[in-house]
């Protein structure tokens, strides 16, 4: 039987995610407390979390989670790193023993920054180094899995259900000002800790309820511009798209949520002349970016969070908001367990994105 | 009145109009029966003209001042005053054939129909929705509609 | 001296005189002169030599009187040589001449298309109701260029792209290999349907100008009917370097179907054979191809994208990324199963390769050299229904082409001889008496029928498959399964066996 991650498998599930546009921190239990509500959604076997503001302290290093099923693979990468990057600090992500969670790979972060040298040798961006540094891990270490690689940011996923890993992982210590979350309900026996969510690259974090039926067409666009999948996970694919045309493109994110969930023709045939062109061209050059199938995503990135619907809403997704603090999640339930008063809650349109950013002068706060 | 046109570049002389209006015009109505027991073949109503590669299928036009009418000298010829129809009935008919010499478009011919004389001409199927000849082209070469007077 | 003389006649005209009721039909009808009615005896008969078995005068009789049978094989059984060889052998032997024969590739090669299965979405993905939810299958047709700005694009080199409402169009058949009635029939079709239709290297008759902004006007190697005028009413220009049928060769349209109207549109003397030649005398390597694309767009001011067409032979992929380098906006590629009105037989018969490999092949390497944006992919070559089509885009494939198809639903029942200008059906031919057999008003319905048919089955297909847009089934290999087939054509065309998982 091949081993997961070398097989596609359709995600099950739920999600969850808010933002305090304030940049006000919070713990991880509120988070945990609102997915564990959607318990019914998950098989336990699959769970993960991702934070913005965690590490203020290395705000400008990288944080690479990474899970090595053994210690030669973590040598491996080691060697790899101290190679290509200078090693601010590095430690084990602390743990806590839960009775559900079974064996642990091994659970290791790295604050680094690219060697100057070697990013005048390749001279590449910063960014694109680090990507293709990640996917050559990714790629080329057998046993070893990048989890996260963004600055001042961390996912922390595994098998399991998403509370006890929240748990394992000690979420209830860390401070951010935004969290997603997701608990998974594979199809089929798991086994490894990298198939779960969220999916990353850099700083972008996705959780995903859904199936992509375009996935075919979406990867082979994607690896066109170089992005490997190694995976075989739909949400890969999300997560490469929205840096293909946001970080690469230059595309503003609102455009590029209408990459992924474009309109309709017939919606575009009545536009005003400029928008019908625009989203045309969108359609034209990015149409094998259109995800097609039933999705709700959430995207995490430094700043702000998203959450968009397929065109038809295939998948439940809901949007709160009570004061300077943006909810979404896939049931209403969830948002209501950990704000009961929550003022205003609405179900966003398929294919329409919901966004929401840091305020301006809260970023100062990070520093806190 | 609604009549038959005839769309010369459509028609391409199969000639399947002709057995149409024979069968439409049987005791039996079915093709088998009206060509070898009621031996009914060459009994058309309308004849197509050839001269190849150009072919149209004639029949009555139903004029509205008709020379069979005026010289049928029996009273059989008539033009029903509702429909425009032109027909003959049968039973006063005397097989003068005048009317096949008068008719401009040489639409009639002489026929007979137990031991009687009755002139062969289109009577636009009276008792159809759609003349047979139009029903059974293949390619839409007759159609049956209203048009003005000179068209 | 009678041709086939060592040879009995491949078919049987058999009459039931039960139910024959004379009525004449088949003698006009048959264009071949196999029907004959001798006035004296009144008497029907056939000269079976001269049938070719193309059914005219059976759906033409009103008694259901005709049925034409095909002969056994005049000799023992033989894996090794069949008939076929045999009566090719016999007729070289009386003519000394080439072969010649019309329509597609009919003998046995593996069919890919039937060795391909579709997938269906269940439970963890809901497929999706084509009607009560919009499935969308426009395709734009085109060069892609990215990244999009908001800003208006002032760049005057670059070319608009062409929407079609189906990923299906009509391939080129020329005025001259088929009727003026075959050719409006298709242009009207085309136009009322929202797609293009292909004016085949023969040119665009003058009174059909008002369809030309659904044409693809093509260019081809002899240059027929090319003026100003016809490459700026033309939507898109087409640059035919070969076509499936004959790749390698040049078309050919006999003296006998150059009339004088075909004569006119062509810009060539009446009677004269119509003869491509083999390459265009200017295009002897691709930097040529080049510099024609260029001329082309220069001389339309950029306004219409260009389309080279090629067969599928075995450098396609390299041959179809240097075209795509060469600035063209299109690649058409005609794979081995396409039709033709006349082509010699060995040529059509062992020349070129099947078009699913061929688009597998093109549309992997395109990507693999990051420039598969730069073109839109167009199939052509024997598709048979809309479950090809759905194979087809895929596999990688932006739209098809279909032509064989298109004759059939006006009425060719694959006769193959198209090059003799007889068509009782009034399609491959220009003798007013046999073309007037199709009304261009029947014909254009019937053709609407098709498109109307195929579009609906897929989008059935696609919403089987969980996909509410085709630009999410473009070179989506995984939603494919090969069922017989070996590890090679599997890795060739890219897609698992049935039975393996996602």
């Amino acid at each position: 039987m091949l081993r997961e991650g070398k097989y596609r498998i359709p995600s099950g599930c739920a999600i969850s995610g808010f933002i305090n546009k304030d940049g006000r921190r919070a713990d991880g239990s509120a988070i945990i407390q609102s997915i564990a509500l959607m318990q019914e959604r998950s098989n336990g076997l699959g769970g993960g979390f991702a934070a913005y503001g965690i590490y203020p302290e290395y705000q400008d290093y990288y944080a690479l989670h990474l899970l090595f099923e053994d210690k030669l693979s973590r040598n491996q990468v080691e060697e790899l790193i101290k190679d290509n990057f200078y090693i601010e600090a590095e430690d084990r992500i602390p743990t806590r023993h839960v009775r559900s969670i079974g064996k642990a790979p091994l659970l290791w972060r790295y604050f680094v920054t690219p060697r100057l040298s070697k990013i005048e040798e390749s001279q590449e961006s910063e960014a694109d180094f680090m990507t293709r540094l990640v996917m050559r891990i990714n790629d080329s270490v057998n046993g070893a899995y990048v989890v996260s690689s963004g600055k001042n940011m961390g996912a922390f996923k595994g098998v399991g259900y998403p509370e006890d890993i929240g748990e394992f992982f000690r979420l209830d210590e860390y401070q951010a000002y935004s969290w997603i979350a997701h608990g998974r309900f594979p199809t089929n026996t798991p086994g490894w800790w990298g198939g779960a969510h969220p999916f990353t690259l850099l700083d972008w974090s996705v959780v995903h309820n859904g199936e992509i039926s375009s996935y075919g067409a979406n990867r082979r666009f994607l690896e066109m511009y170089g992005y490997k999948m190694t995976l075989q996970t739909d949400t890969e694919v999300v997560a490469y798209a929205i840096d293909l045309l946001v970080r690469r493109h230059k595309l503003p994110l609102e455009l590029a949520a209408r990459v992924l969930a474009a309109p309709f023709w017939q919606a575009i045939d009545r536009l005003p002349a400029a928008e019908r062109d625009l989203y045309t061209r969108l359609r034209v050059v990015y149409g094998s970016l259109l995800m097609n199938g039933p999705f709700s995503i959430i995207v995490g990135f430094s700043g702000g969070i998203m959450a968009l619907n397929d065109r038809i809403k295939l998948r439940p997704l809901v949007a709160g908001s009570q004061g300077t603090t943006l909810y979404v999640a896939s049931e209403e339930a969830a948002i209501r367990e950990i704000c009961p008063d929550v003022e205003k809650v609405w179900y966003p349109q398929g294919g329409e994105p919901v966004i929401g950013r840091l305020e301006e002068g809260s970023q100062c706060r990070l520093s806190a | 009145m609604k009549k038959v046109y005839a769309r010369p570049a459509y028609c391409m002389n199969c000639h399947l109009c002709e057995v149409n209006c024979i069968v439409a015009h049987s005791r039996s109505r079915d093709l088998f029966r009206a060509y070898k027991r009621e031996n009914l073949r060459g009994t058309a109503r309308v004849i197509v003209e050839e001269r190849l590669p150009l072919s149209v299928a004639v029949q009555c036009r139903h004029c509205d001042d008709p020379r069979c009418v005026a010289g049928c000298i029996s009273g059989a010829m008539v033009k029903d005053p509702e429909t425009g129809i032109v027909y003959c009935q049968e039973d006063k008919c005397v097989g003068c054939w005048t009317c096949v010499a008068g008719c401009p478009y040489g639409a009639i011919r002489p026929g007979e129909k137990n031991g009687r004389p009755v002139p062969l001409k289109c009577d636009l199927c009276r008792e159809a929705d759609e003349p047979a000849c139009v029903a059974g082209c293949p390619n839409r070469a007759l159609v049956f509609e209203e048009r003005r007077a000179g068209a | 001296m009678p041709s086939l003389s060592l040879m009995p006649p491949e078919f049987s005209v058999v009459r039931d005189d039960n139910k024959c009721i004379k009525c004449l039909a088949c003698v006009r009808q048959c264009g071949f002169d196999a029907q004959q009615y001798d006035a004296e005896d009144d008497r029907l008969y056939a000269i079976d030599a001269n049938c070719v078995n193309c059914q005219r005068c059976v759906s033409i009789c009103p008694a259901g009187a005709l049925t034409i049978y095909k002969n056994p094989p005049p000799m023992r059984p033989n894996a090794h040589w069949t008939e076929g060889h045999l009566r090719n052998i016999v007729k070289q032997a009386e003519t000394g001449g080439v072969l010649l024969t019309g329509m597609g590739n009919d003998q046995p090669f593996p069919p890919y298309f039937d060795r391909l299965l579709l997938n269906a979405s269940q439970v963890t993905n809901p497929s999706i109701d084509p009607l009560r939810e919009p499935m969308e299958l426009r395709t734009y047709l085109g060069s892609r260029a990215e990244p999009v700005s908001r800003e208006e694009s002032k760049d005057k080199t670059s070319t608009p792209l062409v929407p079609i409402e189906t990923p299906i169009m009509f391939s080129a058949m020329s005025y001259g290999s088929i009727s003026h009635e075959a050719f409006e029939s298709l242009a009207r079709a085309a136009k009322a349907f929202g797609t293009l239709f292909n004016t085949g290297e023969g040119g665009l008759p003058g009174d059909l100008y008002e369809y030309a902004d659904h044409a693809v006007v093509q260019v081809a190697s002899g240059r027929f009917g090319v003026h100003a005028d016809y490459l700026n009413a033309g939507r898109v220009i087409e640059i035919k370097i070969g076509q499936g049928a004959k790749p390698g060769i040049g078309g050919h349209l006999p003296g006998e179907k150059i009339t004088a109207p075909v004569a006119e549109t062509r810009m060539i003397p009446e009677g004269t054979d119509a003869l491509s030649p083999a390459p265009h005398h200017d295009i002897y390597s691709i930097e040529d191809l080049k510099q024609l694309i260029f001329t082309l767009k220069e001389a339309t001011r950029y306004q219409k994208p260009v389309s080279v067409k090629i067969s599928a032979v075995h450098n396609v992929a390299a041959i179809a990324s240097g075209i795509a380098r060469a600035g063209a906006d299109i690649i058409a590629i005609d794979g081995f199963r396409g039709g033709t009105g006349a082509a010699p037989t060995m040529i059509r018969d062992h020349v070129g390769i099947p078009i699913e490999l061929a688009i597998a092949a093109v549309d992997q390497r395109l990507r693999e050299e990051g420039i598969r944006n730069r073109v839109s992919l167009v199939a052509a070559g024997g598709f048979r229904s809309s479950a090809d089509v759905v194979k087809a885009i895929a596999l990688g494939a932006d739209a098809v082409y279909i032509a064989t198809a298109a004759l059939i639903a006006l009425g060719c029942h694959l006769c193959q001889k198209c090059y003799t200008g007889k068509c009782s059906w009034g399609i491959a031919t220009q003798d007013p008496y046999r073309s007037r057999r199709l009304n261009p008003e029947i014909g254009a319905e019937r053709l609407y029928n098709l498109l109307r048919g195929w579009s609906h089955e897929i989008k059935e297909m696609l919403g089987g498959m969980g996909i509410n847009s085709i630009e999410s089934l473009r070179g989506n290999r995984l939603h494919l399964r090969g069922v017989g087939l070996n590890e090679v054509e599997l890795k060739l065309l890219g897609v698992k066996h049935a039975g393996e998982a996602m």
